[in-house]
């Protein structure tokens, strides 16, 4: 065995023997440093004769390739052992739970969502939004809306009144909110498309009344919106909603005071089950009323009623809620109890629109 | 409105099934409500008693052998004290179910002998209230038919709900006339009344009403001599029965038959129990009357009443008085047949609270061309049933009747309806509907027929044309598209409450929607409570004023969750608040609350932010969080808005705050609540609220392009330093932060408060406010000599405007 043989094997050992990074820095320093075995080695390279270079010299450099190779992959395991070290130690319980986020905690009441299905649905069809406040005036409660005075339909209203002012006029709370017809004609001039959400209230309370509840009106006046174009807008609405392929609807000659002629309108629906099912069925049920605009109506909006003509229709949004989601009692609407919420409510990023579907 | 197949019949002409009549009835606008198509009378038939015999263990129990008609006599127990052999009655097998016990039978034993059925009485058929024993039938009536149908039970019943525009379908005749128009068969002519007359009724009428002649449009008065007031016969008193009506006698059941046949509201006095003459007048306030349901009513100037000489004999169209009322010893009989205003009967009749089959008809408007016709065939029913003698009658008041006369283009009915209908056809449905069509062409002049007081323009003669040729004819159409893609469909307003709603539920909040009125100590307690915002007729007492802030409704809410253990609740409203009662008094406010420990993180403890606090109630940071969460969503530039200490007082005074854009518009208010506002409203627990009006946001500029602006980035290293200040604790963290970036508006991209801390090392009365300040080079690196001179002016600004110190 060489001298140089001795020596690898000595360094060889040393490196394996290295359990640790400066440990095996201590052998790179000790061979390869400034004043290292094998450095004081290949110091005797110029010393060499050409003949002595060529055989000791190669030698030499081929114990140095061999030397650094075994350092450099001794010190890249010794890292990777080091990493897998400190990642063994930082290991965590993946079972501890963490918070939900803020938007999946949180609730749309259903009626703000079904206000946003309904204006998704009639802003395809070119219409607009309009509101009006829920104090009204005895005039656009009923006056303007064809309720003669004292007419025996006042008294179905069950109306919520407040005192009288000085002038003797009565406020009431709107029974309905076709006043906000009125409110739209005398703002804008026709083409009118308008829906009207909003509360509305009577003095009433039992499992399906409820002394404030909420109503979707819908108004159309132009030259020529008739019963026939009223029927589609009314079917191409409850097919969207209700998220059916057909429904049938039984219009039914009937009266408001505001429409005429007036309908009542039943959807054809399968109530044997506990859930009414649209679509489908043989039974009836009664979703809505309308009717072409009353001429008198028309004349209190400022128009001109053999000029102008249209259509309006009303229904129950609270109503209509409870039949698509299946909630029993009205009263539960206005309880604010966090479990029905959560359980009836909607996600703040479930969006009612058009593009991606009305309901999840 | 109800009334009996067979009832129809008598004047419709048809064979159409009940089915179909049902169909077309709801088809025409008179919808069917219910129908009972006596379906559950089947089962009883006609049986005897073959023998009756002593119940070996019961004295008041008889056996008896029945013969149904069917195979071998069936054993029965009976106790009815008429049970007897020979009796033919009405026997109800094991199955059949029994209305008026509400039991369905099966095999019985009774007293040890089994029983395999019943043999009823009228009471437990429920067609009348007799249990003195069992149906006692002719002995010829047939054994084994159905006795439903032997007795006329099996008259189905329909019940239309009648829409209160049709004053003539409160009439069978008057649905039968509507049902022969729509082609569902033919209407019988009314026979004309035909008797003998003779002399003059002696009581005579006058009106009364100081120039108001219009409460009483007309009179007609009758006598009858010598009437035998009895029972009515079976066939009137059963159909009475079947529409829910109880019979009295035979004049009184009279006058509701013809009620309910005519749509003709009767009355009939006793003439021997009528003083004087009878006179049509207003009642003098305080006026007493004991009417027929006998419960007696205080009148007032507006009732219309019928008086004699002994006083007020009946209540004018709404209901007769007790005194003069007709009884079985009635031998001359007063018949009355009127007018009244219709305004006027339903604001007196809803006054005291009556509701009758006359004050329904009158209220919607009562035939006046029948008002003569309608007595003459009462007096012919008097005759027949009761036998005497016809007086003349006495018309007063009377005028006639004008026909309203409508000019009507037959292109309307296309117009309004899309449906193509004949000129011929509409004239047509008019004609059989009773108008009279006068005229050629487009353009007719139909006469509104007396009966149809509810139509007065054209576009109530396109309904009666739509509806009699068929509301399913109309097939939809599609409604013309504006040729364009709908623009913005709400207005900034319904999109910042939409916005403001997603936001907040974004925040981890429930939408609450909670009443718009409140207890009134409530309303009073946040700022309202004025008398213009009472309901006069509140449904509760706790619902009595409108809401001058959603604050109460949602602490309400809160407490109600809380004291079904849901105690960390966060709820949120974005509605409408109260302010007067004019249209610009309704805000709309987004609100909300949290209690407990319902921060954004989450309610409750969690293992992760035990340390830094996990589970700790809120607090007013928390609601000022949300509350700017809203105006961020709302678009509304930040920099311009302040936040100040203070609040309403249903706030703390020390934890709540202000937030305005500038000086004037107060955009909201946030905080912890007063505890004596919270005592008030007798809540508990860790709350903390808010509320925003949302209405009070400018609009949004309207900008010349969406482009936005271009973006300018610094090519030099942000740098951050920090800084922190002992002030005194009143000196506000928002003033060293003003201070801070006033150093150098240019340079200082932003302050962030990053600890905020109070103890004894910082002294009494005092807290240490650290911030950190982002410095953004523009246009150079700065140098250690720019540094200095930068921190050195941060740090001259805070110490001056706050008086506080550099802490060491």
């Amino acid at each position: 065995m060489t001298e140089l043989d001795t020596l690898e094997h000595q360094l060889l050992a040393d490196v394996a023997a290295a359990s640790d990074e400066a440990a095996i820095e201590a052998v790179r320093v000790g061979a390869l440093g400034k004043k290292g075995s094998v450095s004081d080695l290949l110091k005797t390279l110029g010393t060499m004769s050409p003949e002595e270079r060529q055989t000791r010299g190669a030698a030499i450099n081929a114990l140095k390739t061999r030397v650094t190779d075994a350092i450099g992959e001794r010190k890249s395991a010794l890292r990777d052992a080091a990493i897998d070290a400190r990642l063994k130690a930082e290991t965590v319980d993946v079972s501890l739970p963490v918070r939900s986020s803020p938007a999946e905690r949180g609730r749309i009441h259903p009626i703000s969502q079904i206000v946003d299905e309904i204006t998704a649905i009639f802003g395809d069809m070119g219409f607009s939004i309009a509101e009006g406040p829920d104090v009204e005036t005895d005039y656009y409660n009923f006056t303007a809306l064809n309720f003669p005075e004292g007419h025996p339909a006042r008294e179905m209203h069950d109306t919520f009144f407040f005192p009288a002012d000085e002038s003797g006029e009565r406020k009431v709370l709107r029974t309905h909110t076709s006043p906000v017809q009125i409110r739209t004609m005398e703002a804008q001039k026709p083409p009118i498309r308008i829906i009207i959400p909003g509360k509305t209230y009577r003095q009433d309370s039992d499992a399906t009344h409820s002394p404030m509840f909420h109503q979707v009106e819908g108004l159309v006046v132009d030259k020529k919106a008739n019963v026939a174009n009223m029927r589609w807008v009314l079917e191409e609405f409850c097919k969207a909603f209700f998220e059916v392929d057909s429904v049938t609807m039984r219009f039914r000659p009937s009266f408001f005071p505001f429409t005429e002629p007036s309908f009542e309108v039943d959807i054809q629906c399968d109530r044997s089950g506990p859930i009414v099912k649209f679509g489908e069925g043989t039974d009836w049920m009664e979703i809505l009323g309308c009717g072409m605009v009353h001429p008198n109506v028309l004349r209190a909006g400022g128009l001109d009623p053999d000029e102008y003509q249209g259509f309006a229709w009303g229904m129950g949004l609270d109503r209509i809620a409870m039949l698509k989601y299946g909630m029993p009692d009205l009263r539960d609407f206005f309880n604010a109890d966090v479990r029905w919420l959560s359980h009836y409510g909607f996600r703040p990023l479930d969006m009612p629109t058009l593009f991606g579907g009305l309901s999840a | 409105m109800k009334f009996t197949l067979s009832w129809l019949k008598d004047h419709l002409d048809t064979d159409a099934s009940l089915d179909e009549i049902c169909a077309k009835l709801t088809a025409i606008g008179l919808e069917v409500e219910e129908v009972d198509d006596k379906a559950a009378f089947k089962p009883f038939v006609i049986a005897k008693v073959v023998s009756a015999e002593q119940h070996p263990n019961a004295d008041k129990l008889r056996v008896l052998m029945v013969d149904t008609g069917k195979g071998d006599p069936i054993q029965v127990v009976c106790g009815a004290p008429n049970a007897r052999t020979g009796l033919v009655g009405a026997f109800a097998a094991p199955g059949t179910y029994v209305p008026g016990i509400d039991v369905t039978l099966a095999v019985g034993t009774i007293r040890g002998v089994e029983s395999r059925g019943m043999m009823c009485s009228e009471k437990e058929l429920e067609i009348s209230d007799s249990h003195d024993g069992i149906i006692d039938l002719p002995a010829d009536a047939p054994v084994g038919q159905s006795y439903a149908a032997y007795a006329g039970l099996d008259d189905p019943v329909i019940e239309i709900n009648l829409t209160p525009n049709r004053p003539d379908c409160t009439s069978i005749y008057g649905i039968a006339r509507d049902l022969a128009a729509s082609g569902l068969g033919t209407l019988k002519a009314p026979k004309a009344p035909s008797f003998a007359v003779e002399g003059e009724t002696p009581v005579k009428v006058k009106l009364d009403l100081g120039g108001d002649d219009h409460l009483c449009p007309g009179f007609a008065l009758r006598l009858v001599r010598g009437v035998k007031n009895g029972p009515s016969p079976r066939w009137m008193q059963q159909r009475l029965i079947a529409i829910g009506l109880r019979p009295i006698n035979a004049l009184v059941d009279i006058t509701n038959y013809m009620t309910f046949d005519q749509g003709r509201p009767l009355h009939v006095f006793d003439a021997a129990k009528v003083k004087g003459n009878l006179v049509v007048r207003r009642a003098v306030d305080g006026e007493k009357v004991l009417a027929l349901d006998t419960r007696e009513y205080t009148l007032n100037p507006s009732n219309v009443v019928i008086a004699d000489d002994n006083g007020v004999e009946s209540i004018g169209g709404i209901m007769g008085g007790e005194h003069s009322g007709c009884d079985e010893n009635t031998v001359d009989v007063l018949i009355e047949s009127a007018l009244w205003d219709p305004m006027n009967i339903a604001k007196s009749g809803r006054s005291h609270g009556i509701i009758t089959d006359a004050r329904y008809r009158f209220e919607r408007g009562v035939d006046p061309e029948y008002m003569v016709p309608g007595l003459e065939r009462a007096t012919e029913l008097v005759l027949e049933l009761c036998g005497g003698t016809a007086a003349k009658t006495d018309v007063v008041g009377y005028k006639g009747f004008d026909a309203r006369i409508v000019d009507f283009p037959f292109a309307d009915v296309k117009r309004l309806t899309g449906l193509e209908v004949s000129s011929d056809e509409s004239v047509d449905i008019l004609n059989r509907l009773g108008f009279t069509v006068t005229g050629s062409g487009e353009r007719v002049s139909v006469a509104v027929p007396s009966w149809r007081p509810d139509v007065d323009g054209k576009a109530d003669l396109v309904e009666e044309v739509m509806r009699i040729h068929g509301v399913d004819n109309i097939r939809p159409a599609p409604l013309e598209s504006h040729g364009a893609v709908n623009g913005r469909i709400l207005t900034t307003l319904q999109i910042r409450s939409r916005v403001a709603k997603r936001a907040l539920a974004s925040r981890g909040m429930m939408e609450a929607v909670t009443w718009s009125f409140i207890p009134k100590a409530h309303a009073e307690l946040f700022g309202g409570g004025a008398p213009s915002l009472a309901l006069s007729n509140p449904i509760a007492s706790d619902m009595s004023d409108m809401r001058p802030s959603l604050l109460p409704g949602l602490l309400a809410a809160a407490q109600r969750n809380a004291d079904k253990g849901y105690g960390d609740v966060a709820l949120f409203e974005v509605s409408g608040t109260y302010e007067n009662d004019r249209p610009e008094g309704q805000r709309r406010v987004a609100g909300g609350i949290r209690r407990g420990t319902a921060s954004l993180a989450g309610a409750g403890r969690l293992w992760s932010n035990a340390a830094k606090g996990g589970g700790k109630p809120v607090d007013i940071y928390d609601a000022k969080a949300d509350a700017l969460a809203v105006i961020e969503a709302c678009g509304l530039p930040m920099g311009n808005v302040q936040i100040e200490a203070g609040a309403p007082a249903w706030y703390h005074p020390g934890r709540s705050g202000t937030i305005k854009m500038g000086p004037k518009v107060v955009l909201g208010y946030f905080g912890e609540f007063h505890p004596k506002a919270l005592a008030a409203l007798d809540v508990s627990g860790a709350l903390a609220g808010f509320e925003i009006y949302v209405d009070a946001m400018p609009e949004p500029k309207k900008k010349a392009t969406r482009t936005k602006p271009a973006l300018d980035l610094s090519p030099f290293q942000a740098v951050k330093r920090d800084f922190a200040f002992v002030v005194d604790k009143t000196v506000d963290a928002g003033a060293i932060v003003r201070a801070a970036s006033g150093a150098d508006r240019k340079l200082i991209a932003g302050v962030n408060v990053f600890d905020v801390f109070e103890g004894a090392s910082v002294g009494e009365g005092k807290k240490s406010i650290a911030i950190e300040v982002v410095i953004q080079p523009t246009d150079k690196t700065l140098t250690d000599e720019d540094f200095e001179a930068l921190t050195a002016k941060i740090v001259g600004n805070v110490l001056k405007t706050t008086g506080g110190t550099l802490r060491a």
